[in-house]
C-alpha cells in the first residue's frame, strides 16, 4: 500500500506538486491521471525517493520514505519516466543487474527472471542486446528489470508511451494480472480511456493539486456526466493537455 | 512476494556494479581501442620516432663533413686548410651572406675580408666573420664546430708567434678552464625524457576517460540512471563500483604503456650519445606504484566532471580541459628547472613527476619520497572522491530531462 500525505514540490518559482494525497491500495489498479505538466511524475518520483519533498510524508508499506528510503525502495518495483536499458548488455543482463542490485540469490533471480521473461513474452529477444530494441521490447525490458526482485507494490510512469495496440493490450493484461496476485499498482497516465479501462481508482491531479479522486462510477456520478470524457473536462476545468 | 526483506550484503552492489560496467565497457570498441591500443601505445611509439629522429641528426652533425659557403677564400688559404682538415667543406661564396642564413640555404657562412693577407703579415689582429642565425636551434652545432675551427686555428697561431719571439705561449694565457662535466650518461637522458611523465599521467587520464564519461554523463543521456537509482543501494556504493572499473582500465592502460616502453627502449640508441636509460622492471614498477594513487585521484576527478555535464558530448569537452591540468607540472619542471624540496613530493601530480624524473636520472626514490607522493597523492584522491559522493548525492543528477 502507497500512502501519500499532503506532497509539496516547488523548483524555483514553480509550484510542481503543490498539495497531493491519496492512497493506493493492494489489489487494486490505481490510476494518476492528469495532463502534461501537471505534476504527475513529480509526485512519483519523490514516491521512489529519487526526489524529496519540500513537505508531506510518503508512505509504502507503513515505511516513511523520509527516514529509511532504501527499504522504501525495496518494496517498490518502479518503471520511472526514463526507461535507460544499458545497450551493450542482452535483455537477460539487462534484468540480472537490477536483481544482483536487490540483492537476490543467484538461483532465485533466475527462476524469477526467466518467470518474467515468459509472463512478458520475450523469450525470443531475452538473450539479444537491447541495442535496436523496439520501444515495446524496451517497455517489456524495463518492466521486467523493475519487478525482478517481486516487489508488492508496483509504480509505473506513463507505461504505454510510445505502445502501438498490441503492446498496449498485452501490457493491460499484464497490470491486471499483477492485481490479481494482490499488488498495489499505481500508474500514470494522461489517456483518460486508458485509465477508465483499467483503474479501480481515479486521482486526477492538475496544476500540482489532487482535484479527485474517486472511482470511474463514483467519478460520472459525482460530475453528472455521461461520458468520462466531459466528465474529466469538467473536474480539469479545460481540455488542454488531456489528449485521447 | 517479498515477505522477507533482504539486506543487500555491503560488498555485493560494489562488485555488481564494478562487473557489470567493466563487462559492458569490454563490448564497446571504441573505449577499448582507446584504453588498451591508441591512448598507451601513441606515447611511446611518438616517444621513439622523436628521439631516433633527434638523436641521429646530433649525430649526424657531429661526423658528417659540413658544408660552409666562405667568401674571400683565396686571402686565407691555410685557415680554409685548418677548416678543411677539421671537416668543413669550403663552398661556393654566396652574393648575400645574411640573406643565405635567413633562408636557411646555409647554417653558417664564412666571410674573410681582402685585406687579411696584410693584416696577417704585419702581425696585426683581423678578423673573420661568422653569420649564422642562433633562433635556428639545427644550426647550433655546425655553428659551434666552425667557431671552434677558427678559434682552436687562432690560438695555434698565436701561440706560433709566441714562439718565433721568444716566449712561452702561457703568457697569452695565465688562465685556463678546465671543464668538469658531472653530468652521468643517465642524467643527460633526463634532459630529453623531460616530458615522459606527463606520457603517464596522459595514459592513465585516456585510459579511463570513456568510461568515466560513459559512467556518468553517458548513463544520465540514456535514461538509465534515474532507474539505476530507484534500486535499494546507496548511491556511493554504485559510485565506488563505477570508480573501481575506472580505475583498473586506467591502471590497465598504464601497464601497457610501461611495458611498451621498456620494450621501445631497447631500440632507442641512447648510449651512442652517451646516454644511458632504463626503462626496465625496476623503473616500470616504481612508476606503477607512484601513479597508483593518482589513478584513483583522476578517476573521481574525471567523474565529478562528468557528472556536471548534461550529455556525453559536454562532459567530452570539460574532460578534454581537465586534461590540460596534468601538463602543468611537466611544464612547469621543463621550463623553470627547480631544486626538488621534501614537500613537493606530497603534492598530486609534482611528486610523481619529480619522482620519475629521479628514477630516471638514475638516482632512485628514497623510501621517504615514496611515501610523501602516495599519502599526498592517496589525501587528494579521498577529498575528490568524497565531493565526487556529495554531487552524487544531488537530486538534479539523476534527472535527465
Amino acid at each position: 500500500m502507497i500512502e501519500v500525505r499532503n506532497l509539496h514540490k516547488a523548483f524555483g518559482t514553480v509550484k510542481a506538486v503543490d498539495g497531493v494525497s491519496f492512497v493506493a491500495r493492494d489489489g487494486e489498479i490505481t490510476g494518476l491521471l492528469g495532463p502534461n505538466g501537471a505534476g504527475k511524475t513529480t509526485t512519483l518520483r519523490m514516491l521512489y525517493t529519487l526526489m524529496t519533498p519540500d513537505s508531506g510524508q510518503v508512505l509504502v508499506d507503513g515505511i516513511d520514505a523520509a527516514t529509511d528510503p532504501l527499504a522504501v525502495r525495496r518494496e517498490l518495483g518502479v518503471l520511472p519516466d526514463a526507461r535507460g536499458l544499458y545497450k551493450r548488455l542482452t535483455a537477460r543482463e539487462n534484468i540480472d543487474y537490477f536483481g544482483r542490485l536487490h540483492g537476490l540469490p543467484e538461483d532465485l533471480l533466475a527462476s524469477r527472471r526467466d518467470a518474467l521473461i515468459h509472463a512478458l513474452e520475450m523469450d525470443d529477444i531475452a538473450g539479444r542486446r537491447t541495442e535496436g530494441f523496439s520501444q515495446g521490447q524496451r517497455v517489456k525490458t524495463a518492466i521486467a528489470r523493475a519487478l525482478v526482485h517481486d516487489p508488492r507494490n508496483v509504480i509505473l510512469d506513463e507505461p504505454t508511451n510510445g505502445l502501438d495496440v498490441m503492446a498496449t493490450r498485452a501490457l493491460r493484461q499484464f497490470m491486471h494480472k499483477l492485481k490479481s496476485e494482490g499488488r498495489c499498482v499505481l500508474f500514470s497516465s494522461h489517456i483518460m480511456q486508458e485509465v477508465a479501462a483499467l483503474c479501480d481508482r481515479i486521482v486526477v491531479i492538475a496544476h500540482g493539486r489532487v482535484v479527485a479522486d474517486e472511482s470511474p462510477d463514483a467519478l460520472r456520478a459525482q460530475t453528472g456526466e455521461h461520458s468520462l470524457e466531459d466528465a474529466f473536462v469538467k473536474i480539469i476545468g479545460t481540455d488542454e493537455g488531456l489528449a485521447a | 512476494m517479498n515477505p522477507v526483506t533482504r539486506k543487500t550484503s555491503r560488498g555485493r552492489t560494489f562488485v555488481t556494479v564494478f562487473l557489470k560496467e567493466v563487462k559492458e565497457n569490454l563490448r564497446d570498441r571504441r573505449t577499448l581501442i582507446s584504453a588498451f591500443l591508441t591512448g598507451p601505445l601513441l606515447g611511446p611509439v611518438l616517444f621513439v620516432m622523436l628521439l631516433n629522429i633527434t638523436l641521429s641528426r646530433e649525430l649526424d652533425k657531429a661526423e658528417k663533413p659540413l658544408p660552409v659557403p666562405v667568401i674571400g677564400a683565396e686571402y686565407a688559404p691555410n685557415l680554409v686548410d685548418a677548416l678543411k682538415a677539421g671537416g668543413v667543406v669550403p663552398g661556393a661564396p654566396v652574393a648575400d651572406p645574411a640573406q643565405a642564413v635567413r633562408k636557411q640555404d646555409a647554417d653558417v657562412v664564412l666571410r674573410i675580408s681582402s685585406d687579411y693577407g696584410k693584416a696577417w703579415r704585419k702581425g696585426e689582429p683581423v678578423q673573420v666573420e661568422l653569420f649564422y642565425d642562433s633562433s635556428q636551434r639545427d644550426a647550433n652545432t655546425s655553428v659551434e664546430r666552425v667557431t671552434g675551427l677558427v678559434e682552436s686555428y687562432g690560438r695555434q697561431q698565436g701561440a706560433m708567434r709566441l714562439v718565433a719571439r721568444g716566449m712561452s705561449p702561457s703568457t697569452a694565457w695565465p688562465l685556463q678552464v678546465a671543464r668538469r662535466d658531472q653530468a652521468t650518461p643517465q642524467s643527460r637522458a633526463v634532459l630529453m625524457f623531460a616530458m615522459l611523465p606527463y606520457f603517464f599521467v596522459i595514459t592513465v587520464f585516456m585510459g579511463g576517460m570513456y568510461l568515466a564519461i560513459d559512467l556518468t554523463a553517458g548513463e544520465r543521456e540514456r535514461q538509465s540512471l534515474e532507474p539505476l537509482f530507484a534500486n535499494p543501494v546507496a548511491r556511493w556504493k554504485i559510485l565506488c563500483g563505477k570508480l573501481a572499473a575506472i580505475s583498473v582500465f586506467s591502471t590497465a592502460s598504464l601497464l601497457i604503456t610501461l611495458i611498451a616502453f621498456a620494450v621501445v627502449g631497447q631500440f632507442i640508441p641512447a648510449e651512442k650519445i652517451g646516454m644511458e636509460l632504463d626503462l626496465g622492471v625496476h623503473f616500470a614498477s616504481h612508476v606503477l606504484l607512484l601513479m597508483l594513487p593518482l589513478v584513483l585521484l583522476l578517476a573521481a576527478l574525471q567523474s565529478m566532471v562528468a557528472a556536471f555535464a548534461k550529455s556525453y558530448r559536454e562532459a567530452q569537452t570539460y574532460i578534454s580541459l581537465l586534461m590540460l591540468v596534468p601538463l602543468i607540472p611537466s611544464a612547469l619542471l621543463s621550463f623553470m628547472p627547480i631544486k626538488a624540496q621534501a614537500w613537493m613530493y606530497a603534492i598530486p601530480l609534482l611528486g610523481q613527476n619529480l619522482g620519475i624524473m629521479q628514477l630516471l636520472r638514475g638516482d632512485g626514490v628514497s623510501a621517504e619520497q615514496i611515501g610523501l607522493c602516495l599519502l599526498g597523492s592517496l589525501a587528494a584522491a579521498l577529498l575528490a572522491l568524497l565531493a565526487t559522493i556529495q554531487l552524487y548525492r544531488s537530486e538534479r543528477l539523476a534527472i535527465s530531462a
